[in-house]
């Protein structure tokens, strides 16, 4: 049996940079990825021919600088392409729209209320303040909040200490943030409403949430971490698609001597006296090693990948009670023509950023509601990109792909997701659509609809959460995934876990990836 | 009043007399002026019809903090829990009692579930300790991020010694709980509809969200604070009538010297170089005083009692985005006979406490979609006592008062301004639903009163018919109450305090922000008297 | 594309150089000549016309509109006569400026204030729960500043008005060519000058009429540029330059507050309650920290810097806006934050920000001058601010 320093299960990009960051460190690394292709959720496939598709995960938001430059990224093919606008189509036919000019945006807004225009400015201010403000805790190893150990006592305290070093107002203003719903936190600032909704629209992604609901606001910063880390303007695409982004992690773990096995399925984890021995692959094949990381979510981590007896019964229960209740669905349109927008006709600079379905709160709201006692938004809330607008190589010359996220589509679907729900779901998807680009149902020439259980099935990600688990209040920091359990290790010795579904996860960030890596060093010895 | 008072208390409701009293108890001279012709607040009674009378806003006794009843000897205001607490339609013309003894609510439990059953006892010790937990931190000026003070510490370090002695497992637990939402809260433990709808209805007390909604877990907790044994509304009510504890702290605070005037409404409050001067009455009366305390909401005092040219723009915003949210009807029914609810018959004191017409959450829920439009509810979650039953002077011999509240009914709606049409409308929706569980309730009806969050606001005084004071959501407790940094009573306006429920420890802790806001102008007298010294 | 002025059709022709900068969201001329230095010169010599549209305007009135500016500004709105103008700034609760601008009581219930930076959601603040409307005129007003000594001979020849009689900060409803204008004597040059608020359809004409009349005069159309070296000279302060906005600072340090600005005289110290009043009457107790001078550059020190390398002085030919060290000896005491060679004093002038104590006048200090990439301090002097203030002014 070949021995490994450590044994990653998943190939998504966390697992990615987790191997990259220990094979940098000297350890020999093995990457097992049960599909043919590495990504997990960030990869790129040709769904129809000559049009590739970021097929899940579709932007770049806030992929950490630092992981860019200690694996080189760049080196190995990272080239994120500017993603500057966003326009909301508006019901009376007009638009909301937001450049990469901070003056054209102001004007663009004050077109529909001169004092949210002002607000604005303010209201960007603050969030770099909070933004400031959360970024520590990003970076922080999440201690265990009821431990008297000296370690964990100690992480409390750096983590009281942020707090109390922020100060009163910013301490007093982030914690609105943190227990508001987006809705109400937008009411204090603005009064145009498709405004509150398209800022809100950013808090509901991935949740199981509607803009009303406390605990939304805070996603509102993800908007404005970028600008702090020195990485201006960090929202944009991969050439290439986000599948790119894998590859080229995978590329930069490679050339640091990292293995990386695709159609390599993991069965088991192998335990022997309570401590991680290796991996048994479905094949039969086993794989020894000191390590083995799981770069899956919480429940195939803690549950799946082990013999559920190998865990305390506390943890089965906490990770029986840790929500995922995937919400979002995925359309990705081949077009043989750009949709011709009634709000903005023609072709325009709009097309290269994205377009947002979200024209009041009370249509998100609405959306939330049939999601909420089981059904599909039949007036879904969307983000579309047409990322052959950025990247010609996307589509055949002239011709184009469209990547619409959905929200909602429940992974409890009443009636279940048949074929003929699926097939409804992307017709609700194609008719808001035509409601706002009319040439729309002409243009498409192949129409894939993905919904929180082809999410399941394809990625492995649990009832389809994009997240690896709701990034709501309870299920963070050291509540992500397991309140003693959140510092990447598990309760089996040499078991880790390095998926978005741990602190500080969501998005293609890599962080949990890295901050793994650096504790399983810290542990093994470098 | 021959001299100047020390300190001007506006408002008498519970929290405005404890701090009263408080204050002359400390030999203040202290005056309390109230609008209405009598002091009493939120539970003062209301002759609604002739010789029927209720008290529209009661929901329960709340807490008293045994440190206020000490204070002021209060033993003798005696509380009566009703037995069953509450009870809940179970499907198929049944009713699910939750007795105050939680073996005894498992045993009807058991009806339904055996599982939810065998969890039940173990909830409610749990509730229990969350709620002691609570307790703790409501006896205390609201920790905040800059506390500095020693002296202050030292009674924060035994919340936390509190907190850790819960265990690891239930510490934990607390942590998780308070920002989730009611219905996951339930979820975890139960799989029965119609006791999850009963205990998560608490969840949703005065607030406009659904129990599907973030931060709902916590005021159940928060509503279970004083609740023995976490018995699901197990606060009951005081025995001597709904304004007992009004009328007792009155007249401790009278004892000590406390001069009420009623009828007297504050119209302004008097500010000379940023501190205050006094207040003046609507009938154009000016009295001096450099202390003012008000028991009114934050809005009300803050943006209709005090010129703003005194007060931050940065703060007035504040206080302006408050949520205040009323979002409840109250339906007072003057009744014939009291009503027979076929259900019931079987479960004796069932009447005297609450009766909760929904059955599952997502009706709850549903209702509360509809104030998210701007929209009374359709089918209204409603709740039902019967003041006359455990009171029985509240109505005329062999008569009866019915009291429902109907959420949601909120105070702003999208189509216009309510009318006495939608106003009579939700009245009609609210008696539909109780004849469904009574069905000669209709006939029984001599006369019916629909009191919307317009009314409540016009007759208690309370901005958007709110009886908390704004909302208690995660974001307006503790150090954010009513808005941040100005937890702990104090205003900018220097000698201008806030004693009502607008302040922390918020509703339903009766005499518990009266008392901090007493003791916190006590220690500032203190602290300025040395410093002249 | 940026918003261009009420005057654009005018102004877009006659600069030569292309050189347009962005002013509040303006596309506005740096200069029309290729050399700005005739601009200049008709600040101080004849009458330069300056095209100040994308100043912001509001137009505050109602019962309550004098109780809403004196409860935010600094200054004693209540004694603002009807036709008089007060320059002011506002503050934060903390007593530290949000922006500064001109206040004018066009009739006793009636305001316009103009700003730097919008102030539409601050005046509704400072508002609610008064009887007050507030309107924003900043698309719907050009504005224009002629400015110089021979500013009122050219506007009397197109307006009726008696620009004789008119005083310093005060202004006058009237018209040019039959357009209703409003007249006031003020300007951001520290000379005699006007400027003019015309509704914007109309703008053109006034331009116009003022050129056609002006021309025999020497009046010449000016850009940023001139005006930044007239205000330096003048000692006016200049947002986002000289000091940023509370409103937008990212730390306290950014932050500025009257006193340390040299606006004591503009804090009514005895007037009724405003923000940031209990802030300054603290800091007045205190003394300010910091505080806004002039500085003088020794030219001989200067040349001798530039001398040991065999160059003579290197003088940027616009003003500049970096912030630059100022040490007492070895140690900082401070920046100056904008600077500008005055052609007419032939001194090299900075603005700076010194602190306590080394901002009284006479104070010799040094400031960094890089001379062929090193860095090196020239002497300077702390002066009295305006460094230039002709009688004129006011007379």
């Amino acid at each position: 049996m070949k021995l490994y320093d450590a044994i990653i299960v998943g190939g998504g990009h966390n697992g990615l940079v987790n191997a990259g960051y220990l094979a940098r460190a000297g350890k020999k690394v093995l990457v097992l990825e049960r599909r043919p292709l590495v990504g997990g959720a960030a990869v790129t496939e040709e769904i129809f021919p000559g049009f590739k598709f970021s097929v899940f995960s579709y932007v770049v938001s806030l992929l950490r600088p630092e992981i860019i430059r200690d694996l080189e990224l760049p080196r190995h093919g990272l080239q994120i392409l500017p993603l500057e606008s966003t326009v909301v189509p508006l019901d009376n036919g007009d638009y909301l729209g937001s450049w990469a000019d901070p003056d054209l945006t102001r004007r663009e807004l004050a077109r529909h209320s001169a004092r949210d225009a002002e607000a604005a400015t303010l209201f960007g201010r603050l969030m770099h303040h909070m933004a400031m403000a959360v970024k520590p805790i990003l970076g922080m190893l999440p201690p265990d909040p009821a431990s008297l150990a000296p370690s964990d006592l100690k992480g409390m305290l750096k983590f009281a200490g942020h707090f109390r070093s922020l100060g009163a107002e910013k301490f007093h203003a982030l914690h609105k943030l943190m227990t508001m719903s987006s809705a109400d936190y937008l009411d204090e600032w603005f009064e145009f409403d498709p405004l509150k909704a398209t800022k809100s629209a950013s808090g509901i992604i991935g949740t199981f949430l509607g803009p009303r609901s406390p605990g939304t606001a805070y996603v509102l910063l993800h908007h404005y971490m970028g600008e702090i880390d020195g990485a201006f303007r960090a929202w944009g695409f991969q050439k290439g698609g986000t599948g790119a982004i894998s590859e080229t992690i995978a590329r930069a773990a490679r050339a640091l001597g990292a293995e990386i096995r695709t159609d390599a399925t993991v069965e088991k984890v192998i335990v022997k006296g309570g401590r991680a021995a290796g991996v048994a692959l479905a094949s039969g094949e086993e794989i020894g090693a000191t390590v083995v990381v799981s770069c899956l979510d919480p429940r195939r981590t803690f549950t799946q990948l082990v013999d559920p007896k190998e865990m305390p019964l506390d943890v089965i229960e906490a990770i029986s009670r840790f929500k995922f209740r995937g919400s979002s669905g995925k359309v990705n349109l081949a077009l043989s023509e750009l949709p011709d927008f009634t709000c903005l006709p023609g072709y325009g600079p709009h097309l290269r950023g994205a377009v947002s379905i979200s024209p009041s709160l009370d249509y998100l709201e609405r959306a939330y509601d049939d999601a909420k006692y089981g059904d599909f938004s039949k007036n879904p809330y969307m983000d579309i990109v047409i990322p052959s607008m950025i990247d010609p190589g996307m589509a055949p010359p002239g011709k184009h792909v469209m990547s619409c996220f959905v929200q909602y589509a429940p992974y409890n679907q009443i009636g279940g997701w048949t074929d003929a729900n699926r097939e409804a779901f992307g017709d609700a998807v194609v008719n808001t659509l035509s409601r706002y680009a009319p040439n729309i149902k002409r243009a498409i020439i192949g129409r894939q609809v993905l919904v929180p259980s082809d999410i399941e099935r394809i990625t492995g990600l649990t009832e389809g959460n994009i997240f690896a688990g709701e990034l709501a209040l309870h299920q963070l920091f050291f509540f992500r995934p397991v309140p003693g359990w959140a510092n990447y290790r598990t309760p089996v010795k040499g078991y880790w876990q390095c998926g978005a579904g741990t602190h500080p996860g969501g998005g293609i960030m890599g962080a949990s990836g890295r901050l793994a890596a650096l504790e399983i060093l810290k542990d093994v010895g470098q | 009043m021959s001299a100047t008072p020390d300190a001007v208390i506006i408002g008498g409701g519970v929290n405005s007399l404890v701090a009263a009293a408080c204050l002359a108890k400390a030999g203040q001279k202290v005056l309390l002026l109230e609008r209405s012709p009598a002091v009493g607040g939120q539970c003062r009674l209301a002759e609604f019809a002739p010789g029927f009378r209720a008290d529209p806003l009661g929901q329960d006794a709340g807490w008293l903090p045994p440190a206020v009843a000490r204070e002021l000897g209060l033993a003798g205001v005696t509380r009566v829990v009703p037995d069953p607490t509450v009870v809940v339609p179970s499907g198929e013309g049944e009713w699910l009692p939750l007795p105050r003894n939680a073996a005894r609510a498992a045993e009807q439990i058991r009806r339904y579930s055996t599982r939810d059953a065998a969890a039940w006892p173990a909830f409610t010790t749990l509730l229990a300790r969350f709620a002691g937990l609570l307790e703790s931190l409501y006896v205390l000026p609201a920790p905040d991020i800059d506390t500095t003070s020693l002296g202050e510490l030292f009674p924060l370090l035994g919340v936390a010694r509190k907190l850790r002695g819960l265990g690891r497992k239930d510490m934990i637990e607390f942590l998780r709980t308070v920002p989730m939402s009611v219905q996951e809260f339930l979820d975890d433990r139960f799989e029965f509809g119609p006791l999850k709808a009963a205990v998560g209805a608490v969840g949703v007390t005065n607030i406009r969200q659904g129990p599907r909604s973030g931060g709902t877990a916590f005021v159940l907790l928060h509503q279970l604070v004083g609740a023995e044994g976490g018995a699901i509304r197990g606060r009951g009510y005081w025995e001597a009538g709904p304004d007992a504890l009004a009328k007792a702290v009155a007249m401790v605070a009278e004892r000590h010297g406390v001069i009420v005037r009623t009828g007297a409404e504050v119209a302004r409050i008097t500010v000379k170089d940023d501190s205050v001067a006094g207040v003046v009455l609507e009938s154009g009366e000016e009295i001096a005083a450099a202390t003012v305390l008000s028991g009114a909401d934050p809005a009300r005092t803050l943006l209709r009692m005090v010129d703003p040219v005194w007060l931050d723009p940065e703060f007035l915003l504040a206080v302006r985005n408050i949520r205040f949210r009323g979002n409840a009807a109250r339906v007072l029914y003057a009744l014939d006979g009291l009503p027979d609810f076929p259900g019931l018959t079987g479960t004796p004191g069932a009447l005297a406490g609450t009766l909760t017409l929904s059955s599952s959450l997502d009706d709850i829920e549903r209702s509360a979609d509809d104030a998210k439009y701007g929209r009374a509810s359709e089918r209204p979650h409603v709740e039902l006592q019967l003041p006359s039953v455990r009171w029985p002077g509240m109505a005329p011999q062999g008569k009866h008062v019915l009291m429902a509240q109907a959420t949601s009914a909120p105070y702003r709606l999208r189509a216009g301004a309510w009318t006495a049409a939608l106003r009579d409308a939700l009245g009609n929706r609210v008696t539909a639903a109780i004849a469904k569980v009574a069905p000669g309730f209709p006939d029984l009806v001599r006369h019916c009163e629909v009191l919307t969050p317009v009314e409540i606001e016009e007759r208690y005084g309370l901005t958007e018919g709110a009886p908390s004071q704004g909302e208690m959501t995660l974001d307006q407790i503790l150090f954010m109450r009513p808005v941040a940094g100005a937890s702990r009573h104090a205003t900018p306006v220097s000698g201008l305090y806030l004693c009502g429920a607008g302040t922390h420890p918020g509703s339903g802790i009766s005499g518990g922000p009266g008392w901090l806001a007493a003791r916190r102008v006590l220690r500032d007298r203190r602290e300025r008297r040395g410093a002249t010294v | 594309m940026l918003k261009t002025t009420p005057f654009h059709t005018r102004t877009a022709p006659l600069v030569q150089g292309q050189a347009w900068r962005r002013w509040a969201g303006y596309s506005v001329a740096s200069a029309y000549e290729l050399v700005h230095d005739r601009e200049y010169a008709a600040v101080r010599n004849s009458a330069a016309l300056f095209d100040v549209s994308p100043l912001h305007k509001y137009l505050i009135s109602g019962p309550d509109a004098a109780r809403l500016l004196d409860r935010m500004v600094t200054r004693d709105v209540t004694r603002c006569k009807v036709g008089q103008v007060m320059y002011t700034p506002w503050c934060d609760v903390h007593g530290k400026i949000i922006d500064d601008g001109t206040i004018s009581r066009l009739a006793p219930d009636r305001f316009r204030l103009t700003s730097a930076e919008p102030n539409l959601r601050w005046l509704s603040m400072n508002g609610a729960g008064m009887n007050v409307a507030i309107e924003e005129m900043s698309e719907r007003l050009g504005a224009l500043a002629l400015q110089g000594p021979l500013s009122r001979a050219i506007l009397s020849q197109v307006s009726p008005a008696d620009l004789a009689a008119l005083k310093y900060f005060r202004l006058v409803d009237t018209t040019i060519r039959d357009i209703p204008v409003t007249i006031s004597r003020t300007g951001y040059t520290g000379d005699l000058g006007y400027e003019i608020w015309i509704p914007a359809e109309q703008a053109v004409p006034v331009w116009d009429a003022l050129v056609e009349a002006g021309s025999p005069y020497g009046i010449a159309p000016a850009g940023i540029w001139a005006l930044d070296m007239a205000r330096i000279e003048a000692g006016l302060v200049m947002l986002d330059v000289d000091y940023h906005s509370s409103h937008h600072a990212l730390i306290e340090a950014q932050k500025s507050s009257p006193l340390e600005l040299g606006l004591d005289w503009t804090v009514g110290w005895d007037k009724g309650p405003y923000n940031g009043r209990r802030a300054l009457r603290a800091e007045r107790a205190r003394g300010p920290e910091w505080r806004f001078v002039g500085l003088s550059i020794d030219w001989v020190s200067l040349e001798s810097r530039y001398a040991a390398v065999g160059l003579p002085p290197q003088i940027p030919t616009v003003a500049w806006r970096v912030s630059t060290p100022v040490y007492r000896h070895t140690r900082q005491i401070g920046y100056a934050s904008s600077g500008s060679w005055s052609p007419l004093l032939k001194q090299y002038l900075a603005l700076a920000h010194l602190r306590a104590p080394h901002f009284e006048p006479g104070t010799e200090v040094g400031i960094e001058v890089t001379v062929e990439h090193q860095r090196l301090q020239a002497r300077a002097r702390v002066t009295p601010l305006p460094f230039f203030d002709p009688e004129r002014k006011k007379s």
